[in-house]
């Protein structure tokens, strides 16, 4: 069975609420904002909102179901998606077959957590069976371990080096200059990069995201109710997810995207170097590199030779994480899956917060995470095209 | 290459006694079963009865078949580091305070990949190493990578410390020193390394063969102790309480007495002793022994308690000892599960009959004090919480997991 | 002098001095040695004390101990039931005893040196005969003390005094005992070591025969008792009871004499 297309469902309405590095208000209060700069954005009632998802790791004990008496919504179509970095991208393709299927008119996709001082430690502690049983107990901090230990993998491997990861890092902080929601905007140079505090070797500081509090949102509709609502949308040209994508490497070398993006190009109809963007789930730079190679910018293994002959930064050869990524932006949680998204259709709706890239007729969102134990399972992608 | 550890300087009184620290403790069931092998040494992982599948982490269905018939069995450590990393940060404030470590990726020729504190004296990856499951200061299971062959020093490097107790450099008490058992073990730590073997003797006035030659040894001091006496092993833990790294309570009445006999006053005598005696050493020496589970490099580390293999199932002819035994024996629980919250290790050593007056009637193979001081010292070394020395305990213990209620018949013929 | 009298005279004299009250007793304490049997035969219990509570969570405003020992641990007092000898008498357990029994004169004799000398020293019918050649006859119904200094030996090691071959304590023979009981009528035999027989009495024939003879008759015993030195050869008059115990054989005691100044 071929895959359907996404013509007549489109994207629309961007918000970010400004993210803050700490506190002390909860998750519900950040997605009740972004719930409502999306009613307000849209120009729509809030009852009008039929279709509600939900991404958040500092929910708990509420999941979307909670939300829906908490906001004063009633919904006929409502979902809760805990896929961390790739949230954004399931979250699109959920509603947007939902609205095509006529289940829902206009679905609000949200994403949004609090950070307390020690809401990381506390998020951690349960993040999964496998991470409790076997990884949590050697001290690993979160996934600083098992990327280091991928990272240090990756550079063995392929030979790429600390110098390449630096090059897009560097790209991404300034692209994060002229964003001002960015909580890391101070110039990166090469030099701060390999010389920053060690956190697991390889990784340093700057390999590292900010955890923050704060939420993206966005839309999903009809194209003839954007229309009507004078809202302007990006269209959805393809999209895939896969997780747990290869179990048997030994170690995470490639990701589902691997699998799946001769699909994603196929419903595009467009190939990775008709791509006028990417904002690739930048949680580490070696996923950076990952996903060049494993969404066709390069062959497996050649990313360093392709981030040594390509630009990243707004004006460069490939813009990549035009408003700073996560590693510039910070990472409020779960919104860390919605900003490539919230990015994407700024870039091509002409509204941007920030630098914008010329004449960008296609851009690729891609979203990656939940390290379960030793590797990220959930891996998603999208190409989206200006109007 | 491991530097060989230091005898460590006297602490400066002035300075805050560091406290302890845990790492992370939570464990799903499943993952449980990882613990209870490496609490007697053996690494173990789940294998799957239908297809063989070896899995990691601990799972409810096989990964490949989705089968439920998964069976923990001994599994072969060796392996290669794939991948490894030195952290140099962590969130979890027992890992803090003993940053840089080293973790790594180890892939099991078995199948699974691991993730494991690596040994100093491993190589970078990739290097062939082996794979051992050993009991972290919470008490559960984390695995560690270690060079393929023994290296200088091996045993000193500090994560693997952390998870031993070896006795070198520590002070050991041991609660009676006078008995063959008691000479034996005070002996064994002291070739062991030990600093000072507080020899415990409760009756000065009845005289032991063997305590002269023991009393030469520059590392024993004599000390009174008579765990029958509350007052006796307070006045002893208020003089040397605050000392003592390793505690050995080999105190113990026995006789081969049971309901066939008359009167209490022998069941009574075994349970003051081996039972009562017990709670009053915990009581006593327990809260120091915990505030100092985490000084310097040489801490206070281990409670072992000679219990007897009868503890689980009864020997008929040695009744109101075996009571006692297993009425101290689930003490020791207890006792296990107030020293958690330190990182004290409990090790409960089941012997079978001692080759000893008090056994003097049953029949061989009977353990020499001698081989039950090394099970000890060896125990201390690994790491390991629960010693079933010498063939009678490895086989009572074998047949009393297969069916206690057999055991219990088969025991009536002894 | 009236019954009445003397008892006044004794208030006054106990108050004003004239006459002083001497203890014979060792402390009890979980310290004090008691006696060893053969491992094959159950023990005597060691005097224990537990602490109930001591003005804490347990108890807030009070102290207290529960103790626990045998009727024959530490300065205590034999009953004639305590050997099968005496096993049948009338009137032999503490609860039974007659009350006089309590109360009696006491003859010290001295054998402090000669028990210096030799650990195993045994006191004979010749030694009591040269003893009441100084200081008369022994009365009926008293106590014969013996008074070795064991008392002092404050070391437990050298207080119980075992070798390879046993114990080594001094005490009377079996000829010194039926002297004693047949002769001399007395009340009973006391010493200050860990038995009424000497250390290696179960040599002797008959073995035990302090214990043998002395309970065989009806007579009684005390033990571990201190202070013998101080006391004249006669004329004090010991005060020990023992508690009322139902059948009891024997139990610790606050020995006391009365001695005059």
């Amino acid at each position: 069975m071929s895959r359907a297309s996404y013509d007549g469902v489109v994207i629309a309405a961007p918000v970010t609420i400004p993210y803050v590095r700490y506190s002390t208000r909860d998750a519900h209060w950040f997605l009740g904002r972004a719930l409502a700069a999306l009613v307000k954005r849209a120009g729509v009632k809030k009852d009008q909102l039929d279709g509600l998802c939900v991404s958040s790791f500092t929910l708990f004990p509420d999941t979307a179901v909670g939300l829906t008496q908490h906001f004063g919504l009633s919904p006929r179509w409502l979902d809760h998606i805990p896929m961390g970095g790739a949230s954004g991208v399931v979250a699109l393709r959920r509603a947007a077959r939902a609205v095509q299927a006529g289940d829902a008119d206009i679905v609000a996709c949200i994403a949004g957590d609090t950070n307390h001082v020690d809401s990381f430690r506390a998020n951690l502690a349960n993040f999964s069976r496998f991470a409790r049983d076997a990884v949590y107990p050697f001290g690993a901090g979160g996934p600083n371990a098992s990327f280091a230990l991928l990272t240090s993998y990756y550079m063995r491997q392929y030979g790429i080096a600390r110098e390449d990861f630096g090059k897009l890092c560097v790209a991404q902080r300034d692209n994060a200059r002229a964003f001002p929601p960015a909580l890391l905007r101070k110039t990166l140079t090469l030099d701060d990069y390999l010389n920053a505090r060690p956190i697991a070797d390889p990784l340093r500081l700057f390999d590292c995201v900010m955890p923050c509090a704060g939420a993206e949102g966005f839309l999903v509709m009809a194209e003839e109710r954007a229309r009507r609502l004078d809202l302007p949308f990006a269209r959805i040209l393809g999209t895939i997810e896969r997780h747990n994508a290869f179990p048997d490497d030994p170690i995470q070398i490639r990701g589902g995207w691997a699998l799946d993006r001769d699909d994603l190009y196929a419903q595009a109809g467009v190939g990775a170097r008709d791509i006028g963007f990417a904002q690739l789930y930048d949680d580490y730079p070696v996923i950076n590199v990952m996903q060049l190679e494993d969404l066709g910018f390069c062959e497996k293994g050649a990313a360093a030779d392709f981030v040594r002959r390509n630009s990243f930064t707004v004006g460069g050869t490939l813009p990549l994480n035009t408003s700073g990524g996560q590693l510039s932006v910070g990472q409020a949680g779960a919104a860390g899956g919605y900003l490539g998204l919230t990015e994407a259709v700024r870039q091509l709706t002409g509204q941007t917060l920030g630098a914008s890239v010329e004449n960008a007729r296609h851009g690729l969102v891609s979203g990656f995470g939940m390290i379960n134990y030793d590797r990220g399972l959930c891996s998603g992608a999208a190409v989206l095209g200006r109007a | 290459m491991t530097p060989p550890l230091i005898k460590p300087k006297p602490r400066n009184p002035v300075r805050a006694l560091r406290r302890p620290t845990l790492p992370p403790p939570a464990r799903s069931r499943a993952a449980l079963r990882l613990t209870a092998a490496a609490a007697e040494g053996r690494f173990e992982l789940q294998h799957c009865c239908d297809c063989g599948t070896v899995q990691y982490p601990p799972r409810s269905a096989c990964v490949t078949c989705l089968s439920t018939h998964l069976e923990w069995r001994e599994t072969d450590g060796v392996g290669e580091l794939i991948a490894d990393t030195v952290l140099h940060h962590s969130n979890e404030l027992y890992y803090r305070e003993r940053v840089p470590l080293r973790l790594g990726m180890v892939r099991l020729a078995a199948g699974p990949s691991l993730l494991a504190h690596v040994h100093g004296d491993c190589g970078s990856a990739p290097t062939p190493v082996r794979l051992r499951a050993h009991l972290d200061k919470s008490g559960q299971a984390v695995l560690m990578a270690l060079p393929s062959q023994d290296t200088t020093n091996m045993a000193d490097d500090p994560m693997l410390r952390e998870m031993t107790s070896d006795p070198k450099f520590r002070k050991v008490l041991v609660t009676d020193g006078k008995s063959a058992v008691g000479q034996a073990i005070a002996r064994a730590m002291i070739d062991a390394g030990a600093e000072i073997v507080w020899a415990g003797v409760a009756e000065p006035w009845k005289q032991a063969g063997g305590l002269d030659a023991l009393a030469k040894l520059p590392q024993i001091e004599q000390v009174t102790l008579d765990v029958t006496d509350e007052k006796s092993v307070r006045d002893l833990a208020g003089v040397i309480g605050g000392k003592v790294d390793i505690l050995i309570n080999t105190a113990e009445f026995h006789r081969a007495h049971g309901v066939a006999d008359r009167g209490t006053e022998t069941a009574h005598a075994e349970m003051e002793m081996n039972y009562l005696g017990l709670l009053r050493l915990a009581q006593a020496f327990g809260p120091a022994m915990q505030a100092r589970a985490a000084e310097g490099s040489v801490p206070a580390t281990a409670w072992v308690n000679l219990l007897s293999i009868y503890a689980l199932s009864a020997l008929p002819s040695h009744g109101t000892f075996s009571a006692s035994k297993a009425a101290a024996f689930a003490l020791s629980q207890n006792l296990r599960a107030e020293m958690r919250h330190a990182g004290i290790r409990v090790v409960n050593v089941f012997p079978g009959p001692i080759d000893d007056e008090w056994n003097q009637l049953l029949p061989p193979p009977k353990l020499a004090p001698a081989a039950l001081a090394g099970a000890i010292v060896k125990a201390l070394r690994e790491g390991v919480e629960d010693v079933y020395p010498g063939d009678v305990a490895q086989d009572i213990v074998r047949r009393f997991r297969e069916s206690a209620k057999v055991l219990e018949r088969e025991l009536w013929d002894q | 002098m009236s019954g009445g009298e003397t008892l006044r005279d004794l208030a006054g004299a106990l108050a004003a001095g004239g006459v002083r009250v001497v203890d014979l007793s060792q402390t009890l304490s979980p310290r004090f040695p008691q006696i060893v049997l053969p491992p094959e035969f159950d023990q005597c219990a060691p005097f224990r004390m537990a602490e109930i509570s001591r003005y804490d969570e347990r108890g807030p405003a009070w102290y207290w101990n529960n103790l626990s020992f045998g009727e024959h641990t530490g300065t205590h007092f034999d009953a004639p039931i305590h050997w099968i000898t005496g096993r049948d008498l009338p009137n032999n357990a503490t609860d039974t005893l007659p009350t006089a029994s309590f109360v009696a004169p006491a003859c010290v004799i001295d054998c402090a040196a000669e028990s210096a000398r030799d650990a195993d020293f045994l006191l004979t019918a010749d030694h009591l005969r040269a003893w009441e050649g100084r200081h008369g006859k022994i009365p009926p119904r008293a106590w014969v003390l013996m008074r070795s200094d064991w008392s002092k030996r404050t070391d437990p090691v050298a207080y119980q005094n075992f070798d390879e071959t046993g114990q080594h304590t001094p005490g009377p023979d079996a000829r010194a005992v039926r002297f004693l009981v047949e002769e001399r009528d007395v009340l009973g035999f006391g010493t200050e070591t860990i038995g009424t027989d000497a250390g290696q009495a179960a040599h002797f024939r008959p073995p035990y025969p302090c214990h043998t003879v002395m309970h065989g008759a009806g007579r009684c015993g005390l033990q571990c008792l201190a202070n013998l030195d101080l006391l004249p050869p006669t004329g004090s008059v010991v005060i020990a009871a023992p508690l009322k115990i139902l059948r009891g054989s024997g139990s610790p005691v606050r020995a006391l004499a009365l001695v005059s100044e």
